[in-house]
């Protein structure tokens, strides 16, 4: 889109002045507002996409240092609920992104219920993840606070992991290394869970306002970019989701 | 020569400054306070990064007077240490990052766009909150006892050997971060989105174009300093993390993570700079840029190679040799756009028609002052005599001459410049014109002797050094004095111009941008009437023309 | 001002008798580094040169006093390609001699004399081949290309001789290297070059440069009794690590005899050279480091070992060329429990040293 001709144009509709009482003051045009606040957006994903970058690198490498510490290490994460929380997250995307459809159709009820959805799903998604973390804590896996090389010098120890996975007792070097894997296991999902935690309190935010009808008199700009951000923490869990969990774990 | 001038001053005896304007149009503390205008934020600002200036001044103060002397006896070791780590993150986090592109970027960018505010006025007043908590950290962090782990925050030694304030300080980088990628991002969106009709991309001044060079690499360069520093903080909270070689972690990771942004935060720093340089060069000569396209170009190229150079700060760490023959190679490359850029403003002189006021003053010292600056940077990129020059007092002068000679002065030379616009009134010339002389002397003996320091190889952070280098620290240390001076000047007759100094009207210094055809200052909504840009950036005689048109009119 | 003369006086003449650019060029590679200081400098000076002159002569024939109206000039395509091109080359230029420097200074010939050097907050241990030990000081001979062999035990820190042009840092975790051949009797400056801490700027020391003949005296008056080597071979002896590295057919570990210097296939299928950061690692993380064909149940020394045994062992390690060695030290370890521990590797120091200090 080249975006000369679309503040053109908008010098021309400025001309009038019939502002929607969304519109902000130093805007010419209801597009010109969308386009800029939306272009925002993405660059802010952009910010973010950096910001994970840097974990990932560092996954990277050590995964590649203490490849059998990564593997024994992943099968301490459930598949079970880890597919679970991909499942309710995927669902979450779905809701919100009828929230935005709904919000521009101007339905207010609709939309209401998407959100509310959407809010719970996020809640459903941390409620797993604690699950998640405090079978961690019991299982001596929080590196720092809570930690035993135990389970990885000894695999037999954990029986349920066993049973399916066989393990080979690691070396005591290699095994101390799953620490780095759970510290990284913590670092990615714990940043992941903030930016959860920080989409759901925006959620409850635009609950409130959706209630009073803000965002179903046309002006849907919030409503859209607040989507990006929530697809955006989606696929960070789907890149997060394969890398913890599932790849090399049958080896 | 002096007596040669173009500015043009409104008759002082009928002149006022427009009663309204953004300065006066609200009254109260809250309406600065909650304001969304870009430049009253620019305002606030420029206020907290010159308190942080004379913070991180006065620090620089104490390194100089501990180097009089070979011992360390003004302070203990580890006083020093904080000291200059103070120093370090202050002038680097809250006055070099923010200086250009927070203040004058800020007040600026909308005016030269065309627009009535940034794309997002609260999301830049919340980059200013930010940065106020940000700088509150900081300050805690010294009233707790400081932090002595240099700017850098090298692992493991700010993870497992200090017990000073790490993790504050750590947060405090890590909001001051997020301050500064709100700005670029803000400046990115409202560059592409809020252009005025006939605003071409190559219509836009050059100062627009190297903010949105530097705004590149604040918003992607940025967060990796951040989860950077989350990662600290992490491990020396929980004592266990990726960048620990004792528990299997690799601190050089930490190293290239640190670098990728901290080597193009140079550029955050020096590229805004190069803008104000641009502008000033052009209205004092009365030229067009020489080669407007390729200064345009040279700041995105400098933005884009400036992220592939980081490990030239490695090469002596331990990274593989071939690996160091490619960021040496890419650093070369990354030095050509500046070099372009400095014979470029040369030859924007060339049959203009020249006046030396104080910011033009200033923009000489940058060229000369950048010229070495970048010079140097070359030494340290060229892998082998890096070997020998890194790590000491010649990488300490390298990079204050490209900062402090480079950026400082180009900060000097675009508050000078945009002063009239701002406050509505004009500075003193005659003692800003030997503020400028001052600080340009007091600069060179500063750290002109440094360059020799380190050649003979002292090394950089040591609160004690041989004898032998006691004269030329000396030396250093009285330049500094005078460079104090040369700072503490316009503070002075700044304050003094806010009440006394003479009306400025619209357009003092006949320039051609767009913020020079509305009053000064601006109002709120910057102009009367959305502007149509019907011509190129620095047009002359366009401003000739509509000059005439007026007296023809007026007559 | 009366006071204050003098003091100023015997500043300037200090400073003018003493004045000085550049440091020493005490060692073979610091007059090549020179060279290329030099030709930056001149480099640099041209182009301030430059600039300087353009603003200058610009600014007195183009100001507003003679050239009242400005001529208004798009560019030159030729210009600024010429300013892009030159200023490209002469930067291709430095990029190309730095680098040779650089693969020079950081590519040890293989004759080297290699001398460990650990670094700790705030002092730096280095340990001669011959069993000499020194804090914070180094004597090397004249004419003899010197490897050291770095590593830090705690932070970073950074070997520094301005005198040799020379410097590397010291990393925690994992070895580096830099060589020079010092080529002029004298003591010089050694300094620790990256921030480290409090006691930082106190990690300094001297370099002292000798002739041959003084460097033999020199190690002969400071010789702990053992060489390296053989303090190595003790500390393999008392780790049981011959249980194993044995070279007897049926062997748990994998034989360590001539493994120096040879190129190793891993269990992992990676073929690495054997060089001392690949021992270092070996001991440390023996996982990692499984030689193709062997199961990993070595323990890891991590954190039983100070980086001087380390060095020790490797040092053993790499002079290990015969089996004979090899038994020597299995019978010392027969040895070893009974009280003449001591004794016993002196007892060989017949075989030892020369070996050592071939």
């Amino acid at each position: 889109m080249s975006d000369s001709t679309a503040i053109a144009h908008g010098a021309e509709a400025g001309a009038h002045h019939e502002h929607p009482p969304y519109q902000r003051h130093h805007f010419e045009t209801v597009n010109q507002q969308f386009d800029a606040t939306n272009f925002a957006m993405w660059l802010f994903l952009l910010t973010e996409i950096m910001f994970f970058g840097g974990l990932f690198t560092a996954y990277l490498i050590l995964r590649n240092w203490y490849y059998p510490a990564f593997v024994e290490g992943s099968h301490q994460l459930s598949i079970f609920w880890g597919t679970a929380n991909t499942t309710v997250l995927i669902i979450s995307s779905f809701t919100m992104a009828m929230s935005v459809w709904n919000a521009q159709m101007r339905r207010k009820s609709a939309l209401l219920l998407c959100l509310v959805l959407t809010f719970i799903l996020g809640l459903v998604f941390l409620g797993i993840k604690g699950i998640e973390w405090h079978e961690k804590w019991v299982k001596f896996h929080v590196p720092g606070l809570h930690y035993s090389d135990q389970t990885f010098l000894n695999p037999a120890s954990d029986h349920e992991v066993y049973a399916e996975y066989h393990d080979k007792p690691l070396a005591p070097d290699m095994a101390s290394k799953a620490q780095q894997y759970f510290f990284l296991y913590f670092a990615m999902t714990g940043m992941h869970a903030l930016h959860m935690v920080i989409g759901i309190c925006i959620l409850g935010f635009m609950i409130v306002r959706a209630k009073a009808g803000a965002y179903t008199s046309g002006h849907v700009t919030f409503v859209e970019n607040f989507g990006l951000y929530w697809h955006f923490v989606d696929i960070v869990w789907i890149f997060l989701f394969p890398l913890l969990y599932l790849i090399s774990r049958h080896q | 020569m002096s007596a040669v001038t173009i500015v043009s001053l409104p008759d002082q005896a009928t002149a006022r400054v427009p009663k309204v304007n953004f300065l006066t149009k609200e009254n109260g503390l809250l309406s600065w306070l909650l304001t969304g205008d870009h430049k009253r934020i620019a305002t606030l600002y420029l206020i907290s990064i010159t308190f942080f200036f004379f913070i991180g001044g006065a620090l620089a103060g104490l390194i100089r007077l501990e180097l009089l002397t070979p011992q360390s006896d003004l302070m203990a070791a580890d006083t020093y240490n904080k000291v200059f780590s103070m120093h370090g993150l202050i002038m680097v986090f809250f006055f070099l990052v923010p200086s250009v592109p927070a203040t004058i970027g800020n007040f600026l960018m909308p005016l030269m766009v065309g627009a009535k505010d940034l794309a997002l006025p609260k999301i830049n007043l919340l980059s200013w909150y930010l940065y106020i908590i940000a700088g509150a950290m900081m300050l805690y962090t010294m009233a707790a006892g400081g932090v002595d782990t240099g700017w850098t925050f090298t692992t493991p030694l700010s993870t497992h050997y200090l017990n000073t304030n790490v993790i504050s300080a750590g947060l405090a980088v890590f909001v001051a971060g997020f301050s500064s990628i709100f700005t670029g991002l803000n400046f990115i969106v409202t560059i592409h989105k809020m252009r005025c009709p006939g605003m071409t991309w190559f219509r836009l001044p050059l100062f627009v174009w190297s903010n949105y060079a530097a705004s590149i690499l604040m918003v992607l360069g940025t967060p990796v300093l951040a989860i950077t520093l989350v990662l600290i903080v992490l491990e020396r909270t929980v004592g266990i993390g990726v960048f620990d070689p004792a528990k299997g972690g690799d601190p050089l990771l930490f190293q290239h993570l640190f670098w990728f942004y901290s080597h193009p935060a140079v550029y955050i720093m020096i590229l805004p700079g190069m803008g104000v340089i641009s502008e000033v060069v052009s209205t004092f000569s009365r030229k067009r840029v020489f080669g407007y396209t390729a200064v345009a170009f040279s700041s995105v190229a400098i933005a884009v190679f400036g992220f592939f150079v980081w490990a030239h700060h490695m090469f002596i760490m331990g990274i593989s040799n071939y690996s160091a023959l490619v960021f040496s190679l890419l650093t070369m490359l990354v030095a050509v756009p500046s070099a372009i850029k400095i014979f470029n403003w040369s030859f924007t002189l060339y049959k203009g028609s020249i006046t030396f006021e104080t910011p033009m003053l200033y923009a000489f010292g940058f060229m000369g002052l950048f010229t070495i600056g970048g010079m140097t940077g070359v030494f340290l990129g060229a892998t082998g005599t890096d070997i020998h020059l890194t790590e000491t007092y010649f990488i300490v002068a390298h990079f204050h001459f490209v900062m402090v000679g480079g950026m400082l002065m180009a900060f000097l030379a675009g508050i000078h410049f945009w002063w009239p616009k701002w406050t509505g009134r004009m500075y003193p010339e005659k003692i800003s014109q030997l503020a400028a002389v001052v600080t340009f002397i007091g600069f060179n003996l500063t750290f002109f002797p440094q360059f020799i320091l380190g050649t003979l190889g002292m090394p950089r952070r040591y609160a004690a050094y041989p004898p032998e280098f006691q004269v030329l620290n000396v030396f250093s240390s009285a330049g500094a004095t005078i460079l104090g001076v040369g700072y503490l000047l316009p503070i002075l007759y700044l304050t003094w111009s806010l009440k006394y100094g003479e009306i400025a009207g619209d357009n003092p210094w006949q320039a051609t941008g767009l913020e020079w055809q509305t009053q000064s200052p601006p109002l709120t909504e910057n102009f009367a009437e959305i502007p149509i840009m019907d011509r190129e950036a620095y047009d002359y005689e366009w401003l000739e023309r509509q000059q005439q048109k007026e007296v023809a009119s007026v007559g | 001002m009366s006071h204050i003369s003098p003091v100023l006086w015997q500043f300037l003449v200090k400073w003018l008798t003493n004045f000085k650019l550049f440091p020493p060029e005490a060692s073979k590679i610091a007059p090549q580094m020179d060279a290329l200081y030099f030709f930056m400098v001149l480099v640099s000076l041209v182009g301030l040169t430059l600039v300087i002159l353009l603003i200058l002569s610009f600014s007195l024939l183009y100001s507003k006093k003679r050239h009242p109206v400005a001529t208004q000039i798009e560019g030159s395509t030729l210009l600024e390609a010429t300013w892009t091109i030159i200023p490209l080359g002469l930067f291709l230029v430095m990029f190309v001699w730095g680098a040779l420097l650089y693969f020079r200074v950081y590519t040890p010939p293989a004759n080297a004399m290699n001398i460990y050097v650990v670094g700790k907050q705030w002092m730096w241990k280095v340990e001669h081949p011959g069993g000499q030990h020194e804090i914070n000081s180094l004597h090397v001979p004249v004419g003899r290309a010197v490897q050291l062999t770095l590593i830090s035990q705690d932070v970073f820190h950074s070997f520094s001789i301005p005198a040799f042009r020379v410097k590397r840092e010291a990393i925690p975790g994992r070895y580096t290297s830099v060589w020079f051949e010092a080529t002029t009797p004298g003591t010089y400056h050694l300094f620790c070059t990256q921030y480290c801490g409090t006691n930082h700027s106190q990690m300094i020391g001297d370099v002292v440069v000798m002739t041959p003949d003084d460097f033999r005296k020199w190690l002969a008056g400071s010789t702990s009794g053992n060489s390296l080597a053989q303090n190595g071979e003790r500390l393999f002896a008392s780790l049981s690590c011959n249980a194993c590295h044995n070279s007897k057919p049926d062997a748990r570990g994998p034989n360590l005899v001539g493994v120096y210097g040879s190129r190793l296939t891993l269990a992992t299928g990676q073929s690495v050279d054997v060089d001392d950061a690949y021992l270092r690692n070996a001991i440390l993380n023996p996982t990692q480091n499984i030689t193709q064909g062997y199961t990993p149940i070595m323990p890891t020394y991590q954190g039983q070992i100070s980086e001087e045994g380390v060095f020790a062992l490797v040092e053993y390690i790499k002079n290990l060329q015969s089996d004979y060695r090899l038994q020597q030290t299995l019978n010392t370890t027969e040895l070893l429990p009974g009280n003449e521990g001591g004794t016993a590797p002196a007892g060989k120091t017949a075989a030892g040293p020369e070996e050592v200090k071939q």
